[in-house]
């Protein structure tokens, strides 16, 4: 123990908290976790290759990675906007939108699904307006962007949203003392404290999305090579007992997650780092 | 209950917070520990109660070794910089913590922690607040509910890190004579630990002064103002004037230039410095001895209960600080730019390593 | 008095102007928000309850009668009730040794913790299957003392637990960070056990966060939909929840039973929701009363 702790402290408890959580989330999460890893060792080279690199894998990838990416760009966008008009602006029933934009992370996952189905598909409130026009968003790799930028909504405005309270009004205020206009502010002022926030929030959605399911598995279609996510096609390689393919593909996924977490952490710890050094 | 330090030393990491610190404190007393932040001193106190644990010594209690005591078992009452009052309970629970979490044994009843709980709220005169919460309070008023709590035990020992640090001037006086008189009246052995000379010379029965670590000088107020032991100690307890070389009430030694040139192997890593407090230089519009120095007017302050001025000395960049009675400077008539002869009327020399440097 | 208010709020806005954008400008900007917000959040919100009353009330009540229904709901308190308390005691657990001590390889632990809201769900569900499903390395041992896991209750909590292991943690440990250890540490001076320090001092400081942590635990629990799908079998009656059950109702062309129990999920979002609201004015509340620069006041009495 005197190893593990930097200064010996006076409050209990330390080896029993530390020990439980180490053990409880070593059984829970690491442990399962590195079983995946281990069952792909008993692949050869050659069949995990083979099996990620199939045209239906292929395809998946296109299709999770494309949508996800054009998702967390609009959440990014329209994100920042939300943000921006939460914290600066007041109008009737700001309170509850506020509270609202948390709806994605608290729903679950099938019910946005069937929601959004509902209203993109072709006598739905919106596809019935869009079918005429050509675009048919249901079944569609159009509905996984939509069903993607449904679940990243939160991200972007959570993330973005804390930077702006806490911007300090007074260098506003220096800049237009000094002369800048409103654009020139916001630009030179505002951004930069806004970036590392922005990136952070996209970098989120983007990872959220990547491994999404629920919300997508109704609206999408799910034809091999069309309009297939990559969770869709473990779920049906488990489902025809090819642990083998499943797990290839699950590995592929985690270790996708874990370069995507790694980033955001990078990402915050240089905002961090940016912030002491002023 | 008496507090024996036996040559402690602390290390965080590769730096010695302190080193080798030992000293002794009889019962009934109240020792400031005075030095400037990073000295050691609320480490110190935090190993006195049981916080932290010294690599190296021991700590005796009325002369019973407690090093390796738990902190439950000490009772020592411990008033934090901050407060640490409970956020959500209200200053009659806070001040009856220590109370209601006493092994049932020991617990008296609740009537009779309600009656214990008034009589000190009303020692520190918070008796009005009692059933208000600490973000209702202001920060005297914290402090006085952080130090009825620290009694309410029973303690035998009161240690009290930078107890007023957080308040405002005019506060910290009135806290600091409060807490004296509340000294005198319980007479519980108490530590103090500060960075404010001033709090330390008007609170204190003792002062021990710490440096880096270690002790500079331990005496009463009036022995480590008048005597300090270092420069240092000089140093930190008011202000001062350094001059190099050595000073005498009689007579001034000039620029090494005059001096015979040290020969081989002499101490010649040391020079002598003379400090001298701005209140003991005076100052004539003429030359009256040939030792005293040269030096013009630069600035007059005479707001305040007495006048400082700012002297550039004639044959060196140096800046001397006076302080005159308001009497003594009318007698003088002295203005910006005027010519005047510099002379102590008590110094002090020390020996300082390192060649001079002028 | 009112002259005076008057009088205060013309030179907020004046001071506001300075730094603001035009009224165009603003506008533009708010029916944007506005607008992005209704396609993506408030239209499927609204949806999910016309299509669940579609056929008025007496078939949205039915919806839930339905014996397979009932077990669905059953079967999902049951998860969620063993999988939040698990997840509370580690995320205390966990909360209390990163917020108290110095420790080696603590931030390690803090970017640990995340790892599940990383993961795909469906990835979650795998990595059970693979351990204890039919081929996996415990399969054949549970086969041989007929223990099931997979595609029984005990798959689903383990998937469950999985999946909303950092919630709890997640409230608790910045805001126990932020509390630091001073009031542990004068309750200890004062005579507290350990145990009584937690109780009487600790606790009581991150009630409300605790609180959030496990209205959002239990909503994601009974929420969660990959990770379940994986593991369920989906087996009708016996190993549904339900999210699995609106899954298969819409499945099988009854629109409007799968949105009435999606209504129920619903419902427990946006409870969710609120209580999170109510939690927020409640920290900040005390936080700004607790900031030594928002409660001095000039001039009050020492």
């Amino acid at each position: 123990m005197a190893l593990v702790l930097k200064q010996p402290s006076v409050l209990p408890g330390f080896g029993l908290t530390l020990g439980f959580a180490l053990f409880y989330f070593s059984l829970i999460v690491l442990i399962p976790l590195s079983g995946l890893v281990v069952k792909t060792t008993t692949l050869t080279w050659e069949q995990f290759w083979h099996t990620v690199t199939e045209p239906r894998a292929i395809a998946s990838y296109q299709l999770t990675f494309g949508a996800s990416f054009l998702g967390a760009l609009i959440n990014g966008f329209f994100g920042s906007v939300v943000a921006w008009v939460l914290v600066r602006y007041r109008f009737p029933g700001r309170s509850i939108v506020d509270a609202l934009v948390d709806l994605p992370f608290a729903l679950p996952t099938a019910v946005a699904g069937i929601a959004l189905t509902a209203i993109y598909s072709s006598n739905g409130w919106i596809g019935r307006y869009l079918e005429p026009l050509g675009l048919k968003v249901a079944f569609t790799p159009l509905g996984v962007l939509v069903a993607l930028t449904f679940i990243g909504l939160p991200f972007v405005v959570r993330t973005v949203q804390p930077v702006l309270q806490d911007l300090d009004m007074e260098v506003e205020e220096a800049a237009t003392t000094l002369g800048a206009n409103r654009w020139q502010t916001f630009r030179a002022v505002i951004v930069p404290e806004l970036w590392p926030a922005l990136l952070t929030g996209m970098a989120m959605a983007f990872a959220r999305s990547v491994g999404e399911y629920g919300s997508v598995i109704f609206i999408a279609g799910n034809m091999p090579l069309k309009s297939e996510i990559t969770p869709l096609l473990i779920m049906t390689k488990l489902e025809q007992y090819d642990y083998a393919g499943a797990t290839a593909l699950g590995v592929v996924m985690l270790v996708v997650s874990f370069i995507l977490a790694l980033m955001i952490n990078l990402i915050q710890w240089w905002s961090g780092r940016r912030h002491t050094a002023r | 209950m008496s507090i024996q330090v036996d040559h402690v030393t602390k290390r965080f990491g590769n730096f010695t917070v302190l080193n080798d610190v030992s000293l002794h404190a009889k019962a009934g007393e109240l020792i400031a520990l005075l030095g400037p932040s990073g000295c050691g001193k609320t480490t110190l106190l935090r190993i006195l109660a049981g916080l932290e644990r010294p690599d190296q010594g021991r700590i005796l209690l009325h002369d019973i070794e407690v090093t390796d005591q738990r902190i439950t078992d000490r009772r020592v009452g411990f008033v934090f910089q901050h407060y640490a009052l409970f956020r959500h309970m209200t200053v009659t629970e806070n001040v009856a913590f220590g109370l209601s979490v006493l092994p049932k044994a020991q617990r008296p009843s609740p009537d009779k922690i309600q009656k214990k709980v008034d009589e000190l709220l009303s020692l520190v005169q918070m008796r009005a607040m009692a059933d208000r919460y600490p973000n209702q309070l202001s920060g005297g008023q914290r402090q006085r509910v952080a130090l009825a709590r620290a009694l309410a035990v029973e303690p035998k020992l009161l240690l009290l890190d930078e107890p007023f640090g957080a308040l405002d001037a005019k506060v910290r006086k009135e806290l600091r004579r409060w807490l004296r008189r509340l000294h005198d009246e319980l007479h519980i052995t108490s530590i103090l630990v500060t960075h404010d000379q001033e709090e330390a010379l008007e609170a204190a029965d003792r002062i021990v002064v710490l440096n880096q670590g270690h002790i500079e000088q331990t005496g009463t107020p009036e022995e480590v103002y008048e005597n300090p032991a270092t420069p240092f100690v000089y140093q930190f307890l008011g202000d001062v004037n350094v001059f190099h070389g050595r000073m005498s009430q009689d007579e001034t030694v000039h620029e090494e230039a005059d001096r015979p040139a040290p020969a081989e192997g002499d101490a010649s890593d040391e020079h002598e410095v003379t400090f001298v407090r701005p209140h003991d230089l005076e100052l004539s519009r003429s030359r009256t001895t040939p030792t005293q120095l040269e030096a013009t007017v630069r600035f007059v302050i005479t707001a305040g209960s007495r006048v400082r001025l700012e002297l550039l000395s004639k044959d060196s960049p140096q800046i001397i600080s006076v302080e005159l009675t308001k009497d003594r400077y009318r007698e003088l008539r002295l203005q910006q730019g005027d010519v005047v002869f510099v002379h102590p009327r008590q110094l002090q020399v020390f020996k300082m390593p390192g060649p001079s440097s002028m | 008095m009112s002259t005076e208010i008057a009088a205060r709020v013309r030179n907020e806005e004046w001071k506001a102007s300075l730094t603001s954008e035009s009224a165009l400008v603003r506008w533009v900007l708010i029916v944007a928000a506005l607008g992005y917000l209704t396609l993506f959040l408030f239209i499927p919100l609204a949806a999910v309850f016309t299509e669940a009353l579609k056929n008025g009330l007496e078939s949205y009540f039915a919806s839930f009668t339905d014996p397979d229904a009932l077990a669905a709901i059953r079967l999902t308190f049951l998860a969620a009730s063993l999988a939040v308390p698990l997840n509370l005691v580690f995320g205390i657990a966990a909360a209390w040794a990163i917020a108290k001590f110095e420790f080696v390889g603590k931030q390690i632990l803090i970017t640990l913790i995340d790892i599940p809201l990383a993961v795909s769900p469906v990835i979650s569900g795998l990595i059970y299957v693979l351990l204890f499903g039919a081929q996996g390395w415990v399969g054949p041992w549970l086969a041989e003392h007929d223990i099931k896991i997979i595609f029984a209750l005990p798959g689903i909590v383990l998937a469950t637990t999985f999946v909303t292991v950092p919630f709890i943690a997640r409230e608790l440990i910045p805001l126990m960070q932020s509390q630091g250890r001073e009031e542990e540490e004068a309750a200890l001076t004062l005579g507290a056990s350990g145990w009584q320090t937690f109780t009487r001092v600790t606790l009581p400081n991150i009630k409300w966060s605790l609180l959030y942590g496990v209205i959002l635990c239990n909503a994601r629990a009974m929420g969660e939909f990959g990770a379940v799908s994986v593991v369920s079998g989906h087996i009708r009656g016996l190993t549904n929840t339900l999210p699995l059950h609106v899954e298969i109702l819409y499945n099988e062309y009854n629109a409007v039973g799968a949105f009435a129990v999606a209504s129920l999920l619903t419902l427990l979002a946006i409870v969710t929701l609120i209580a999170k609201t109510i939690i927020e004015r409640k920290t900040a509340s005390s936080r700004t009363a607790h900031d030594p620069v928002w409660s001095a006041q000039p001039g009050s009495p020492s």
